[in-house]
């Protein structure tokens, strides 16, 4: 399953939470028991299982209630892709009590800058705006319309001859301010992460961390 | 000896009666009042839009002109109330169209508005001139377009924190260009607007004071912006960012220029997305700010936050996040002697908080700013000590609500409950209206509301409480109380039974995650006819036992004067 395709609900409150040791690339092997592994698929029972709050709440109180206060009411498809590993205290539905306006307000809308190498301007995208790595790429092309992008964010079989038409490489400056490839974690987790856009000659590219595949990829 | 007085003299004096409430004890002296009222009220407020029906309202007063009418409970606001609930503006718009009413003013909080209310709403009030719609949903930008075409006097739009689907039909450019009448604009929840059509709006209102942009403005249209209309005096800005990376580039000269000239801006509000190195550029006007809302600037921290506070010293309201830390608010309270109300919000309300204010913060206001009345403070922390303090400088709280972010956190040093603290607040705040709780309490709470809180007229709870006695507390002691709302409080059935005529004295009563079962929710039901209890039960019906001794997971009951409504979803079962 490409990454593109985990863009369930953008709006979630619970996948927002998650925190990014989920995704640190760490020596050992997959599914190493004492982190739960990070790019597995939240099934809904295993969401429900992490807002069991440790509140004084009643405990005879269905479950399938948490769950439904707890997903924002337009997000109908709760599977978002990733998950939060382990459920933190504050995790209780309207807990703080902030409208829920405000937290999207402050949660969405990321506006970074493009840029383009050999392009004279810089253009601004709003991340919020588009579901997956796909959109937003698409959106690049269109705004950049003399330069080819080589999407790597699709599966090796579509992409479509690298070396003759795809010049440019997409890349971004995540929070740590590493420069990464677009695509290398889930779509969710990059737009928590990512600080600018650049789309790098791809002959310069060579030298940034090399491609690990999506691991939530793996995993299903 | 003012019955010898004709009506018309009257009418005039009661003109001068403008609260709501003075208005509704006028009403009750005597019939010749009563009939007086009626037929020169204007302006009326419906607290609850199941509480009576839009007839009822027509036939009582004829003559309202600018309609107040709020939906969803308030814990809606954080998704405690399920979608679809209710709220629906359609039926008061439509029978207010259908009695030729005169509605000039229109004011929607948590309700439910189609497009078809707007569209309807914008052909059939020939004089109307406000609609303020707040955290309402439900309707696109066609209804905003249909509002521009053809409400041709209209002052005021004001859009805040509401849910619109954005469709690209350039609404703000229906706007036809005869509206020479707009007063106040505010779009800052959309997130895109035809920057053309801004500029042309706002060159032909000579009249406008109140403009709050969205983030789609960029700061060269800003300027622009500011340029023709440098009288306003309630400004949100949208962007305030230069794409170009050199301080002295030509924008920004103009902008600073141009700021310069805007000496009426009293209240300031947006920098949604912000670029730190350009806010001096607004240094010029702070000093004549009294309102300043960087609530929604997560850009802005630090020195810069730091620096630009301490060109604010005329401040009444301050509206910030968090991230202005312990001493930024120390350096508030040494700049802002004016401070009424202060609002600080988490800057990550998803939990991690790790910048959060404490109670050194707090305490360095309430003794630098002598006349807090209103605040709302989201907190890592609070003590007992701390609040005694605040209460102790600070003894005119109106409305005090404190969120600590662990909902059932002691006092740090002492590990006890904050019982004394609040205690001391509501001991201190003989005016007070408005309390939110949190922290770690008991009963012990309740007692001192329920004996001091003489003018409390909402109260919060949260994860509170050991007993039915707290909140008998409460429903003994607080002879004003209005509006309760609780959840997450072992409160249950002798607690919500043992006065149930209490709740005919208040306007609605939410529990959820308490101990009230679906018996005691039919009993109260049958007692009370003019009471909708409703149950939201939001499992599958097979999962629902329908046992009496079956906890009920969210209640909701009001006072009503039409019954049971008749809109309510499949989940929604009002008790009879």
């Amino acid at each position: 399953m490409p990454p593109d395709t985990l863009s369930g609900s953008p709006e979630s409150d619970v996948t927002s939470a998650m925190t990014f040791k989920d995704t640190e690339l760490t020596l050992g092997i997959p599914g190493e028991p004492t982190r739960s592994p990070a790019g597995k698929f939240c099934t809904k029972r295993g969401f429900i299982e992490t807002v069991d709050l440790n509140l004084r709440t009643s405990t005879s109180k269905p479950r399938g209630k948490a769950h439904a206060d707890e997903v924002d009411d337009k997000s109908d498809d709760v599977v978002s892709g990733t998950c939060k590993t382990t459920a933190s205290k504050t995790q209780v539905v309207g807990w703080p009590p902030v409208r829920s306006y405000r937290k999207k307000a402050l949660e969405s809308c990321k506006y970074v800058k493009v840029a383009v190498d050999g392009a004279p301007y810089l253009r601004k995208v709003d991340l919020e705006t588009y579901n997956s790595y796909q959109e937003l790429l698409m959106a690049l092309e269109k705004m950049f319309t003399c330069f080819k992008i080589r999407g790597n964010y699709l599966d090796e079989s579509k992409v479509i001859d690298p070396m003759k038409e795809m010049e440019y490489v997409p890349t971004y400056e995540d929070k740590d301010g590493d420069w990464m490839l677009v695509g290398d974690v889930p779509w969710k987790m990059f737009i928590e992460s990512c600080k600018r856009i650049r789309l790098m000659k791809s002959s310069e590219a060579v030298g940034l961390a090399p491609r690990t595949p999506p691991r939530c990829t793996t995993t299903t | 000896m003012m019955n010898y007085f004709p009506d018309e003299v009257l009418e005039h004096v009661f003109d001068f009666v403008t609260s709501h409430r003075d208005r509704n004890a006028v009403s009750l002296v005597c019939k010749l009042w009563y009939r007086v009222d009626r037929f020169s009220r204007q302006r009326v407020f419906i607290g609850n839009c199941y509480a009576i029906s839009p007839e009822r309202l027509i036939a009582r007063f004829p003559g309202v002109k600018a309609l107040t009418l709020k939906g969803k409970p308030h814990f809606a606001d954080f998704n405690l109330v399920p979608q679809d609930w209710g709220g629906y503006v359609q039926p008061w718009i439509e029978a207010l169209a259908r009695s030729r009413i005169g509605l000039e003013e229109l004011r929607l909080k948590r309700m439910v508005v189609s497009d078809e209310s707007l569209d309807v709403l914008s052909r059939s009030f020939t004089n109307f001139k406000s609609l303020v719609l707040v955290s309402c949903e439900g309707f696109t930008t066609d209804g905003l377009a249909a509002i521009a075409a053809n409400c041709r006097f209209l002052r005021e739009l004001d859009l805040q924190e509401n849910e619109i689907e954005e469709k690209k039909n350039h609404w703000l450019g229906c706007f036809p260009d005869s509206c020479m009448s707009l007063v106040s604009l505010n779009f800052a929840c959309l997130k895109e607007i035809n920057l053309a059509a801004l500029e042309r709006l706002v060159a032909r209102n000579p009249n406008l004071r109140s403009l709050k942009l969205n983030r789609a403005v960029p700061l060269e249209v800003l300027q622009r912006i500011l340029m023709r209309a440098p009288q306003l005096v309630d400004l949100g800005t949208g962007s305030f960012v230069l794409d170009h990376d050199s301080d002295d580039s030509e924008t920004y000269r103009k902008l600073r220029a141009t700021i310069l000239k805007c000496r009426s801006i009293r209240h300031l509000s947006g920098f949604l997305e912000v670029a730190p190195r350009c806010l001096p550029a607004i240094y010029p006007i702070c000093l004549y700010l009294t309102y300043l809302n960087l609530s929604y600037a997560a850009g802005i921290h630090g020195s810069e936050l730091i620096k630009l506070i301490r060109h604010c010293g005329k401040l009444q309201r301050l509206w910030i996040l968090d991230c202005i830390g312990d001493k930024g608010l120390e350096v508030v309270a040494s700049t802002c002697k004016d401070l009424q109300e202060l609002r600080v919000f988490p800057s990550d309300p998803f939990g991690a908080g790790h910048d959060a204010v404490t109670e050194t913060g707090l305490v360095a206001i309430s003794s630098g700013c002598p006349k807090l009345n209103s605040l709302l403070y989201f907190c890592q922390q609070m003590t007992n000590a701390a609040l005694i303090a605040v209460a102790k400088n600070c003894p005119n709280f109106i409305r005090f609500r404190l969120c600590i972010l662990d909902p059932t956190k002691p006092d740090p040093v002492t590990m006890q409950p904050l019982d004394e603290g609040f205690g001391a607040i509501v001991q201190s705040s003989k005016r007070l209206r408005r309390l939110s709780l949190s922290g770690l309490l008991t009963d012990r709470v309740f007692l001192y509301i329920g004996m001091y809180a003489e003018q409390l007229e909402m109260l919060s709870i949260a994860f509170a409480g050991e007993s039915d006695k707290g909140m008998l507390y409460v429903l003994n002691g607080c002879k004003k109380l209005r509006k309760l709302e609780i959840r997450d409080s072992p409160f249950g059935d002798s607690a919500l039974l043992r006065d149930v005529g209490k709740y005919e004295t208040m306007r609605s009563l939410w529990m959820s995650s308490c101990e009230v079962t679906l018996g005691g929710c039919k009993t109260l039901a049958e007692k009370m006819p003019r009471l909708n209890v409703e149950i939201i039960n939001e499992n599958d019906q097979m999962e629902f036992v329908h046992e009496d001794s079956q906890k009920v997971e969210k209640m909701y009951l009001y006072r009503t004067l039409v019954g049971p409504r008749k809109d309510a979803p499949e989940f929604v079962w009002t008790l009879e």
